[in-house]
């Protein structure tokens, strides 16, 4: 085995962290985890939101410093306390929100931090030739000249990979890099790790979605709680088993839906347009019906248009051509204010920006846009008794796990967050609920729980329109699925009859 | 009547007026461009251009007066970055407390050290040979018939363009300004480059307010810069943090304030409070239309903290 890795850096034989503990004020993110990882080998890094993956690597790539533990490097003691450290020992990170620039270009983006070889004056075009050497070596086609807010999320993603190997990156982190690509992009981003592995890099894969680390990882290490489960080899390992090592308990893999009975229709859109914040057309021409007693999922990439749809629906967005329709009602342009009291309820996709007021108590966003209403108001006047009341119920109903209905809502986990948001917009019995995201960064045991409630609320004969960007939720709970490409619903398929390839297809926009 | 008013003589105090505001601006943009909105820009002329009078007054040197002016620039630009990056204080209200400062200090300090408005003699008129003869129209006497302070502003001007395009510093200054954590993440000292950028405009500022006292107006009374300080962060939004358009605006801005003095001297009869006005207003109508643009730091105001 050779020392160096065909960009000419040194390989990274073997990574060892060793006891490692990290305290946040209230937390233990990190409790003596052991971690290692050798060239050549994929390692998977599998654990719930809030497991201490990424503090872990964090610590790894020196963007946070670890309390206790140490970190070898083939064999040797290193200290990395900064991400000039870690980029000088051969270490790269991918992270989950990309560390783009967007306003640069792709050249300037991977030049950023780098010294010239013109001392002070900028020497673009000797990177852009490098970029293009490393680009033909591993496949990954990137115009160097071209600005980053130009390019799609998955060729993004290839510069972010391509500017880790340009700094030597012997060892890299990925952390949860297939969240926003299609199912192509996924295959393709697996082809080129695997490639990098057999040319020896070491790399480490960070993932909380099972069939992903299974086929991609030679190795998997369970986190739960800031602690390691176990370190276990991919061969032999199953969803079933890696899911009980992520929960702690047996875990509800595949929902028992009954047999979808759609009613009238509930929520109708003819032709409807609108404008992006970009201010181009986000949505072009789209026609939906949704039936009572059923739950229709609209797939796709992140931004071709799911948001403006969302929001066209609830009010949030003006149409600028078409119509919507609740139950027979024309709404276009209606105030979110009154669709609420016609019966529609909105699982908005930014939580924290949309679905609460984060620095407000549980009760006070549980009861937040019918705080005006019976039986939480009396005239001008707040009936505190009846929003207590009503708040303990729901967090006993909904299981959410707060120390008190007076807890800032900040201070509650995802998971529980989105539980209380769903027991509002919920407990209003909606004639129509538009979830978008619903279990975007939420638990497994809080998803599980969420998607039991959907299903639940669909059986009721509630109108659902689910928008997600994680495909396996939207096969385990639509009955019908549309796909959004550029603001248009390119496709729609019946769930039984679905083929991943197919949706994978339409996703990226190609029709056939 | 439009001959009267549009003179070579016009042109040339237009470009004369428009000095402090393009040292300021300069400054400004370097900084707004890390991210760091200074506000106090107005108080480092004040205390720039009663240090660089005084030393002026008392030694008859300018170079003294220049370096004097540099080191107040420079220390209440670090100061000012000590504030919003090491402590990460709010950027708007610690950037009016700086004024609020310099306003008052250079007031004190005026009073007890000069006590009356006095005049030095300052930078006298530089003619560049050949060039200040040019007579078609007038270019002699608008471009090449000024004092040094002059000419270095303009010569700043392309020098920052360059800067910011094309050298690594500028690169660092640009992602820092857009994205911090990415510049982190890519090796980049986020307090490194705006304590650099800021204390690099407090030094323009230093210079606008020189510019002002021992160069354009030679004198200091209290609150000599009346609020440029004020104007030139409007200019830098105006000029999209780009140095050519920022230019573009000073000169904007300075061309309508010379048309409106002209227009006194010349006894058009119009109330004199709206030809001062005209510059103002004329500002507020350009920063509404000024949409905008991709290179607007989207970190502006925002402190950097490691982590999430």
């Amino acid at each position: 085995m050779t020392d160096l890795l065909p960009t000419g850096h040194r390989r990274i034989h073997e990574l060892k962290m060793q006891g490692i503990v990290k305290r946040f004020p209230g937390v233990l993110a990190a409790d003596h985890v052991d971690f290692e990882v050798k060239a050549g080998e994929i390692h998977a890094l599998l654990g719930e939101n809030g497991a201490g993956k990424s503090t872990l690597m964090k610590m790894l790539y020196g963007l946070y410093q670890q309390d206790e533990g140490q970190i070898f490097i083939n064999r040797e003691h290193v200290q990395i306390r900064s991400p000039q450290d870690a980029i000088k020992q051969g270490i790269g990170m991918i992270h989950q929100h990309f560390m783009l620039i967007p306003s640069l270009t792709v050249a300037e983006n991977v030049a950023l931090g780098l010294k010239s070889s013109r001392g002070l004056r900028l020497d673009l075009d000797v990177v852009a030739k490098r970029i293009l050497e490393l680009s033909e070596r591993y496949h990954l086609q990137v115009e160097p000249d071209i600005p980053v807010w130009q390019l799609a999320v998955g060729e993004q993603q290839r510069v972010e990979i391509l500017r880790a190997l340009y700094r030597g990156a012997a060892l890299l982190i990925l952390d949860e890099p297939t969240a926003v690509l299609t199912p192509q992009e996924v295959d393709q981003l697996f082809h080129i790790l695997n490639q990098m592995a057999n040319d020896g890099h070491a790399l480490i894969f960070i993932s909380h979605k099972l069939h992903e680390v299974l086929a991609i990882s030679q190795r998997i290490t369970v986190l739960r709680d800031g602690r390691r489960v176990d370190t276990i080899p991919t061969e032999g390992a199953t969803k079933r088993i890696l899911a009980e090592m992520m929960v702690g308990r047996p875990v509800v893999l595949e929902y028992e839906r009954v047999e979808c009975k759609p009613g009238k229709e509930r929520l109708v859109l003819k032709k409807v347009s609108a404008l992006s914040n970009r201010g181009d057309l986000g949505l072009k021409n789209v026609d939906l019906t949704v039936h009572g007693g059923e739950i229709v999922g609209v797939a796709g990439v992140s931004g071709n248009g799911q948001r403006e749809l969302a929001q066209v629906i609830t009010g949030l967005r003006p149409t600028t051509e078409g119509e919507i329709f609740l139950e027979g009602q024309d709404i276009t342009g209606k105030s979110p204010v009154l669709l609420n009291s016609l019966g529609l309820s909105h699982i908005p996709q930014e939580r924290m920006i949309e679905g609460v007021i984060k620095e407000f108590t549980v009760a006070e966003n549980y009861i937040l846009q019918d705080h005006g209403r019976k039986p939480y108001a009396t005239n001008i006047f707040l009936n505190f008794r009846q929003v207590v009341t009503r708040t303990k119920d729901a967090i006993r109903a909904y299981d959410i796990r707060t120390p008190s209905h007076e807890t800032p809502v900040k201070s509650l986990s995802g998971g529980n967050i989105q539980k209380l948001v769903l027991a509002r917009e919920l407990s209003r019995s909606p004639k129509v609920l538009i979830a978008a995201q619903p279990t975007r960064g939420v638990d497994i045991g809080a998803t599980e729980y969420i998607h039991k409630r959907l299903l639940e609320e669909r059986d009721k004969g509630t109108a659902i329109l689910l928008i997600s960007e994680d495909l396996d939720e939207i096969r385990a709970l639509s009955d019908r699925i549309v796909v959004m490409y550029e603001g248009r619903i390119v496709g729609e398929v019946k769930n039984e009859n679905v083929d991943v390839n197919q949706l994978g297809m339409m996703m990226a926009g190609v029709t056939s | 009547m439009f001959d009267e008013l549009l003179t070579a003589g016009v042109f040339a105090s237009a470009i004369r007026l428009a000095t402090p505001y393009i040292y300021a601006a300069i400054g400004e943009t370097f900084g707004q461009r890390s991210g760091v909105l200074n506000l106090g820009v107005d108080g480092i002329m004040l205390m720039g251009a009663f240090a660089s009078f005084y030393a002026v007054y008392e030694t008859n040197s300018l170079l003294l007066g220049i370096l004097v002016a540099l080191l107040v620039g420079a220390l209440l630009g670090l100061f000012m970055a000590f504030i919003s990056v090491t402590l990460q204080a709010e950027q708007g209200i610690s950037g009016i407390g700086l004024y609020l400062f310099g306003l008052g200090m250079s007031e004190l300090l005026f009073v007890k050290l000069l006590g009356t408005p006095r005049s030095v003699d300052g930078f006298p008129r530089v003619d560049i040979p050949l060039l200040s003869d040019l007579q078609f129209l007038g270019i002699g006497e608008i471009f090449f018939r000024h004092n040094l302070m002059v000419y270095l502003a303009f010569a700043l001007v392309p020098i920052s363009a360059y800067v910011l395009n094309y050298t690594t510093l500028g690169l660092n200054i640009r992602a820092v300004g857009q994205n911090p954590q990415a510049a982190d993440a890519m090796g980049v000292s986020v307090a490194r480059v705006r304590y650099f950028t800021v204390t690099l405009g407090g030094m323009f500022s230093g210079l606008a307010g020189a510019s002002l006292s021992i160069a354009l107006l030679k004198v200091f009374q209290q609150n000599l810069t009346a609020g440029k300080g004020f104007i030139a962060v409007a200019l830098v939004y105006f000029g999209g943090w780009r140095p050519t358009w920022v230019l573009a605006g000073a000169m904007l801005f300075s061309f309508v304030n010379a048309l409106q003095l002209q227009v006194k001297t010349v006894g058009i009869d119009i109330p004199s409070e709206f030809a001062v006005m005209a510059p103002y207003v004329l500002t507020i109508i350009a920063l509404i239309f000024a949409t905008k643009r991709r290179e607007q730091p989207t970190a502006l105001t925002k402190p950097f903290e490691r982590g999430e």
